[in-house]
């Protein structure tokens, strides 16, 4: 559906984009990941055929985006950073202009907007100026303005910056409704995002793809690392001594404890065997108490750590 | 063509959505009647060649103040790049925001027509010139708005764009007139009058309406609004 091979973007003398290439299969969700000022930006703006690129090739559904821009727009919808919509504008007929815009028909055109009302949940805001709305409801007439063409492709930039948790939640079943029938590709600089909503997420920092894969993938491309966060009544010193001892980890870090004469600390697994029994043995023969010992797996925000190198 | 006139509509509607619309028409009308009237009674004479002659001066300053928000508002929030994004082209969107704040000035102006009907009413009134003033008017309005639309494309910040567009729409204003091509020698002062605003300005409005004027004022508007459309490509586009 989506083919993009070595792309590059500079600003002047900022590289934003280096050579990115990838792959979006017919109804994908896919996460763009990445701190930010990694490209995320510029590269949907280089999909949409907002920017420019300064070299590369995308082809969405086999039509070339450089050459026949308003060709592929027509298939695109966007919803830039921030949901920047009309704040002067009542929100069908905000929607009813942009619909015109698109070139959907007269006669279609009211269908089309009940449609989006009712998709976006818009239907207590209706008749009301955009901008006498909240956050969130900005943010969900920027989505229904981005689908009301019905399009093959979503593009969403941070689709849920700067909303509330209840929000949040909302505009991502939302997202994962239209997933369903289209291809989506959002981004995030949050993990849990990505793990909620999408099926493959692409790494993305300092401008190259740093990163791809399906969730799980990306999990065990964190070396399938695995760690165990203890508390123990000991000093440092004796903690030191009784687990350099255990066999088959490692001591990682300390950390804060909440309990002044306990002493907080991460351990890290070497062979990818479940040591907690050994640690167990090992704190009782030391003579002192535990009293937290936890087996964590690496989550997607120490693989994205890594790979991001932050 | 239909999409241009989706977005005319917009942008001339934009200005109603707010008091700004309303701001702009009173304040223009009680200027122009009023610098009108004051000479007017005055003289005595059923004459509106005065109200044809102070409307560049007021124009210089109500139309930078129509055009400066144009393309400022819409980069600062954002919207530009959904407007960028649907598949329009983007000499549609310029021309739509032209078109836009010209119903806009076309509105301001019809409101003056009362104003010469009262003086067509207590005298004979040459109508000649009137309608000539009316068509150099709408003619030197697009030229002023196009310059003016130009440079809000150039700056985010609107009151820059708005005393830039007054100063360059003066000076293409003043090019014509004789302090400034009066100056110079045989050669350049025809060409400096070639440019001026205000010679192409006075010659329709003596009721001679010479189509040299009209392809003057034409290439002006086309010429700044194929600017606008560049600049506007190379900040937002990139």
């Amino acid at each position: 559906m989506i083919h993009v091979e070595h792309l590059q973007k500079s600003f002047g003398s900022v590289q934003a984009v280096k050579d990115i290439s990838f792959d979006v299969a017919k109804g994908e969700v896919v996460g763009l990941l990445g701190p930010n000022g990694a490209g995320k930006t510029t590269t949907m703006r280089i999909l949409t055929g907002f920017l420019r690129a300064d070299t590369g090739q995308i082809t969405i559904d086999g039509v070339n985006v450089m050459e026949e821009s308003r060709k592929v727009r027509q298939h695109i919808g966007y919803l830039p950073e921030n949901a920047p919509v009309y704040l002067d504008l009542e929100v069908t007929a905000y929607l009813s202009y942009i619909g015109t815009l698109r070139g959907i028909a007269k006669s279609e055109l009211q269908t089309r907007i009940r449609k989006m009302v009712e998709a976006c949940g818009l239907e207590n805001v209706v008749g009301r100026i955009i901008g006498q709305l909240s956050k969130g409801y900005r943010q969900r007439v920027g989505l229904a303005q981005a689908m009301i063409h019905e399009p093959k492709i979503l593009i969403l930039d941070e689709p849920t910056s700067g909303l509330d948790p209840n929000q949040i939640g909302e505009i991502r079943n939302v997202i994962r409704t239209l997933g369903r029938e289209r291809t989506v590709i959002l981004s995030t600089h949050i993990l849990q995002e990505v793990e909620a909503t999408c099926s493959r997420a692409m790494i993305i920092s300092s401008g190259t793809l740093v990163g791809v894969g399906t969730i799980e993938e990306l999990m065990r491309q964190g070396k399938g690392k695995v760690s165990y966060i203890v508390t123990a009544k000991a000093p440092r010193e004796r903690i030191h001594e009784v687990f350099s001892k255990v066999k088959g980890v490692e001591f990682q870090e300390w950390m804060t404890s909440e309990d002044e004469s306990a002493q907080r600390f991460s351990l890290r697994e070497l062979n990818g065997k479940n040591c907690a029994e050994e640690i167990f043995h090992a704190a009782v023969e030391g003579g002192f108490p535990l009293v937290e010992l936890t087996r964590e797996r690496a989550s997607l925000e120490d693989v994205f750590r890594e790979l991001t190198g932050a | 063509m239909k999409k241009i006139v989706t977005m005319t509509k917009r942008e001339f509607f934009s200005y109603f959505t707010s008091p700004i619309a309303y701001v702009y028409l009173m304040t223009y009308l009680v200027l122009a009647n009023w610098f009108f009237f004051r000479g007017f009674f005055l003289v005595g004479q059923t004459d509106v060649r005065s109200f044809f002659s102070i409307q560049p001066w007021i124009f210089l300053f109500f139309i930078p103040a129509v055009s400066m928000g144009k393309w400022a508002e819409e980069r600062k929030q954002g919207t530009l790049e959904i407007l960028f994004t649907l598949p329009v082209r983007d000499i549609e969107v310029v021309l739509g925001k032209f078109l836009g704040a010209f119903a806009l000035l076309v509105t301001a102006l019809f409101f003056t027509f009362p104003m010469v009907m009262s003086v067509a009413f207590l005298g004979n009134l040459d109508w000649g010139p009137v309608i000539g003033g009316y068509i150099g008017l709408l003619f030197m309005a697009g030229a002023y708005l196009a310059i003016g639309l130009t440079i809000s494309s150039m700056t985010e910040n609107q009151i820059i764009a708005f005393i830039l567009a007054v100063v360059v729409s003066f000076l293409f204003f003043m090019l014509g007139s004789p302090l400034l091509s009066g100056a110079r020698g045989s050669f350049v002062a025809p060409m400096f009058q070639y440019f001026g605003i205000g010679m192409h300005f006075d010659s329709i409005a003596r009721g001679v309406i010479d189509s040299r004027d009209i392809l003057y004022y034409l290439s002006m508007i086309a010429f700044f609004l194929f600017l606008n459309l560049n600049v506007i490509q190379t900040k937002a586009r990139k």
